[in-house]
């Protein structure tokens, strides 16, 4: 019979001990809403999972001007949150639109950046926030950032025995805009055929852009900034023209492909024009009270 | 080998051998008889095995039964009053025809019963938010999203009727 022993340990340092105890015969469970369909589809069959579901150290959300996530935290938690809500509504906009509120109830944020599917929701927004992913071991610790930590579809920088801790997203600066566009075919239960994720911060007149960041999922093998449109937007008084502008920089710097969800001459025509949009929410936003 | 696990069901303490591999619904269905959570599509995309663990919705067919030790997990079956008396949402499913070939119902209900607890009074809008995990297959959206406005206004005017 095909089965496995459930481990559910109850601390971090727990966590790495059995990671390192058992090495690559356990597999790391979150939620499990795509582990546990990759072992139903026997795409993996480990001997032990190794859940994360009852360590409180990695379940938490700190707001103090930075933010910190830890890696177990659920999209249901990240989504009802205030903090986020109030102040990083770029992931508000990712977790809310992630799968569907049961999903959401089990899966969290360190299993979709760790699962590194190209069209991970979450991943544009860490990237346009300059998170800092920081990782542990039995052996230690390391932080990266999150442009360095996708490898490829299905793979991080994470080594065997590697977990992710938290993620560390630093104070925004004064009026800043920042927006996620999940563009689907269906209004849930789907994944996007882009991701873009864009952050602007104006200076005192709210028109000149002081620093710009733009993120895509879904664009390329791995979720990707587009250093060459942000470095055209820093120091631009923002309006349709320049957006457009970036857009088309970013559309070429992209590297999509054709799939079952969309062309690479659509997704390449998309990129254009949610950028654009996107950008455009972003400036609304940092008018808008607060930063929401 | 099996494993002897202690959760609540439906409000009542229950010990069960369980395999680690198996999942809430196969436990629920097939260890305990409650056979109302629906295995659909089995891999969290339908929401026909909808439960509520500790209030909150979750996909049955892919939660790790194990996760469930001492937790309060609530079936549509659980939703019946002390005298066997339907729900308000159970009967506003059958008075707006919320229910059309029935397999997606006890889903719907209960990711709707978890709206409710936090949202009594939710527009079309929230509800189609709330409820955008489960499929109805028959198609009958409508009906349902009317069914829960409906049992919104019945469980608000039972409120008001109670004696304070």
């Amino acid at each position: 019979m095909r089965t496995y022993q459930y481990l559910k340990p109850t601390s971090l340092a727990e966590v790495l001990e059995l990671l390192k105890h058992y090495g690559p015969k356990a597999k790391i469970v979150a939620g499990g809403t795509d582990v546990m369909i990759q072992w139903k589809k026997k795409l993996l069959s480990p001997d032990y999972f190794i859940s994360l579901r009852n360590v409180p150290e990695l379940n938490f959300i700190s707001y103090r001007g930075d933010l910190r996530i830890g890696s177990a935290t659920t999209h249901r938690t990240l989504e009802l949150s205030p903090e986020i809500r109030n102040n990083f509504p770029v992931i508000r906009d990712a977790v809310s639109g992630l799968g569907s509120v049961q999903v959401r109830n089990s899966a969290t944020i360190g299993g979709n950046l760790c699962n590194a599917a190209p069209s991970a929701d979450t991943a544009p927004p860490m990237l346009v926030l300059d998170t800092e992913v920081k990782i542990v071991s039995a052996d230690g610790e390391r932080s990266v950032p999150v442009r360095d930590f996708f490898k490829g579809p299905g793979r991080t920088v994470l080594e065997p025995g590697e977990l992710v801790r938290e993620l560390c997203v630093p104070e925004p600066l004064p009026n800043t805009g920042m927006a996620y566009w999940k563009h689907t075919r269906r209004k849930a239960m789907d994944l996007p055929i882009l991701g873009v994720a864009v952050l602007m911060s104006f200076g005192e007149d709210l028109k000149t852009c002081v620093k710009a960041r733009i993120g895509l999922g879904v664009a390329a093998p791995v979720p990707m900034r587009v250093r060459a449109a942000e470095e055209f937007l820093e120091g631009k008084v923002v309006d349709e023209i320049v957006l457009n502008e970036a857009g088309e920089m970013a559309s070429e710097q992209a590297r999509p492909r054709s799939t079952i969800r969309g062309s690479e001459w659509y997704r390449r025509e998309m990129i254009r024009v949610l950028v654009k949009r996107t950008g455009l929410m972003c400036q609304e936003r940092a008018k808008g009270e607060g930063r929401s | 080998m099996k494993q002897t696990l202690r959760f609540t069901v439906n409000g009542h303490p229950v010990q069960v051998e369980v395999e680690p591999h198996w999942n809430l619904l196969r436990v629920l269905r097939e260890e305990l008889d409650l056979t109302g959570a629906k295995q659909g599509c089995g891999e969290g995309e339908c929401g026909a095995c909808t439960v509520l663990v500790n209030g909150a919705p979750v996909n049955s067919c892919i939660y790790p039964v194990l996760e469930a030790e001492n937790k309060v997990v609530l079936t549509i079956e659980g939703l019946l009053g002390e005298k066997n008396e339907l729900h308000p949402l159970q009967v506003a499913f059958l008075e707006k025809a919320g229910v059309q070939c029935g397999f997606c119902t006890p889903g719907m209900i209960m990711s709707a019963k978890a709206l409710l607890d936090q949202n009594p009074a939710p527009t079309a809008d929230e509800i189609r938010h709330a409820l955008a995990g489960n499929m109805c297959r028959c198609t009958g959206y409508v009906q349902i999203v009317e069914s829960v406005l409906h049992a919104a206004d019945l469980m608000s005017r039972r409120t008001a009727q109670e004696p304070v």
